[in-house]
């Protein structure tokens, strides 16, 4: 553990992960919210907004999140000059954070509408035959009803976000595992010891959410 | 069921939805309009940037050869992350604690660790380990298993878990052993009720071959845009055009898995899909 034992090296992990943590929380509530509002549209009276909708989910979904980073910088900052942050890291941070937030929201969208689909047909007849409009049979019915189903669903997507949060380093920021890749080319005698500290905080994070996840969903579950 | 949210549009209905229509059309083209106005501002609808790709030359130098790295990479990822995914998911419901325990812990490592934390450290970590070069595309490849393998070994195992017990029972009282039971039993018949989670898997591990862009590996990205754009200057063109060119062979596979689902459950399979998480989470 000789590596770690540098103040420097630590500092290298610390900051990595907390990128990693930045970049999940803002992804994760930006893209929550665009994803609940893309599944509203996909199942909204209005065409149009179905087929914006499912337009973005196709899109999106079948692109490499890498090609989207890679976009997102430079496309959208480098070639049309959208500059978010003076501070260079915290520009890639944004731009980070707005790739991953468009690509996760079309997953999010697909989690809940199948979430949406579990909600038994006759709560959303008797919700219209009671005279609810669209919006409020989908806001006050079915959602807070799909909402348990869609637990465990939105727990696997979060975790895939934490994940992927590490392919925004190809655009240059320090995240975890572009600090592993330094720390490796400096410490080539302590590889394993780098790869399983850095592997072992991703365990340490990911696998109890997914058993808390997997807790939640079980304890909110309705019997049908 | 999306069409028991709202009652069949009546008259008032009919104009309140024609003239939302209306409205979110504008806003729609508004958005568009002011993107294509984005573009056009950065010059970047300039047909120089754009003829590049309708020659000849850019699909045989580029794009071709990036796609057949993908593809190539996505190939034997996928040869090996089935045969992983076959071999953990037996291994991890052995009723030997000695092969069960350490199989379920390198399924939930790999699982948790991301994809490209692993690639690093095979491609920049292994060969100080080995003393010796581990090329860009054993890598990715090595990888794409490791990561991919585990999630089908989990998908295998709740397949496997999900047959009637009256099979392998059937199977034992004509005198099969637990290894043909598994063989000729078992698998098969998860293999099958699994197929659409194990398609949209292999779209994942087709995706993810892009992590090779990372590390210098000449696939889709690496040679479709970053040196195609470095020859012709055109980042946003290039980017687009991949990205359709990926999209089209996800979708494509997307709407296979898709098939197959409504085909396994008009032949009355058991219909596993609708029990365990089918939708892909992004990774």
């Amino acid at each position: 553990m000789d590596v770690f034992a540098d103040p420097d090296n630590r500092q290298l992990l610390l900051t990595g992960f907390a990128w990693i943590l930045k970049l999940t929380g803002a992804s994760a509530v930006i893209s929550l919210l665009v994803g609940v509002l893309l599944a509203a549209m996909r199942v909204s009276p209005v065409p149009v907004l179905r087929w914006f909708g499912a337009g973005w989910v196709n899109v999106f979904r079948n692109t490499p999140l890498t090609l989207v980073i890679y976009f997102c910088y430079f496309g959208l900052f480098s070639t049309l000059g959208l500059d978010l942050a003076d501070d260079l890291d915290l520009n890639t941070y944004w731009l980070g954070v707005i790739g991953l937030s468009t690509y996760t929201a079309a997953f999010v969208c697909e989690a809940i509408r199948s979430g949406i689909n579990t909600v038994p047909t006759g709560q959303a007849e008797a919700a219209r035959a009671i005279g609810l409009t669209f919006l409020q049979t989908l806001w006050l019915v079915v959602l807070p009803q799909a909402g348990r189903a869609v637990v465990a669903p939105l727990g696997s997507v979060l975790i895939a976000l934490t994940k992927n949060a590490t392919i925004v380093g190809t655009i240059g920021l320090a995240e975890a595992a572009n600090a592993m890749k330094t720390l490796i080319n400096n410490n080539g005698d302590e590889v394993i010891t780098i790869f399983l500290v850095f592997a072992g905080v991703f365990v340490a994070l990911l696998v109890p959410t997914g058993y808390l996840f997997n807790w939640l969903s079980n304890r909110l579950a309705a019997r049908r | 069921m999306s069409s028991v949210l709202y009652d069949h549009p009546g008259p008032r209905a009919r104009v309140r939805n024609s003239a939302l229509t209306v409205v979110f059309g504008v806003a729609l083209a508004g958005l568009f309009w002011w993107l294509y106005r984005e573009f056009d501002n950065a010059g970047q609808w300039a047909p120089a940037l754009w003829k590049p790709f309708l020659d000849a030359d850019t699909w045989n130098n580029f794009i071709l050869p990036g796609l057949w790295g993908t593809l190539s990479a996505a190939a034997t990822g996928m040869v090996l992350a089935l045969a992983f995914g076959i071999i953990f998911a037996v291994a991890r419901l052995s009723e030997r604690r000695w092969i069960g325990i350490p199989a379920g812990a390198i399924i939930e490592f790999c699982r948790a660790v991301p994809l490209l934390l692993m690639i690093f450290f095979l491609f920049y970590g292994l060969p100080f380990l080995i003393d010796g070069p581990v090329s860009a595309y054993w890598a990715v490849v090595i990888g794409l298993t490791l990561y991919n393998g585990s999630v089908l070994a989990e998908a295998f195992r709740s397949g496997i878990r999900s047959l009637p017990a009256g099979q392998s029972e059937a199977a034992y009282a004509i005198g099969l052993n637990k290894a043909q039971v598994m063989r000729h039993i078992l698998v098969p018949q998860a293999a099958r009720a699994m197929l659409p989670v194990i398609i949209s898997q292999l779209v994942v591990l087709l995706k993810d071959t892009a992590l090779g862009y990372i590390i210098a590996y000449p696939e889709l990205i690496q040679l479709g845009v970053n040196v195609l754009s470095a020859n012709y200057v055109n980042v946003m063109a290039a980017a687009i055009v991949i990205a359709a060119i990926y999209i089209v062979i996800n979708s494509t596979l997307t709407g296979l898995a898709h098939w197959l689902d409504r085909r396994l459950m008009r032949t009355g399979q058991p219909s596993v899909t609708g029990k365990v998480a089918t939708e892909p989470a992004g990774d």
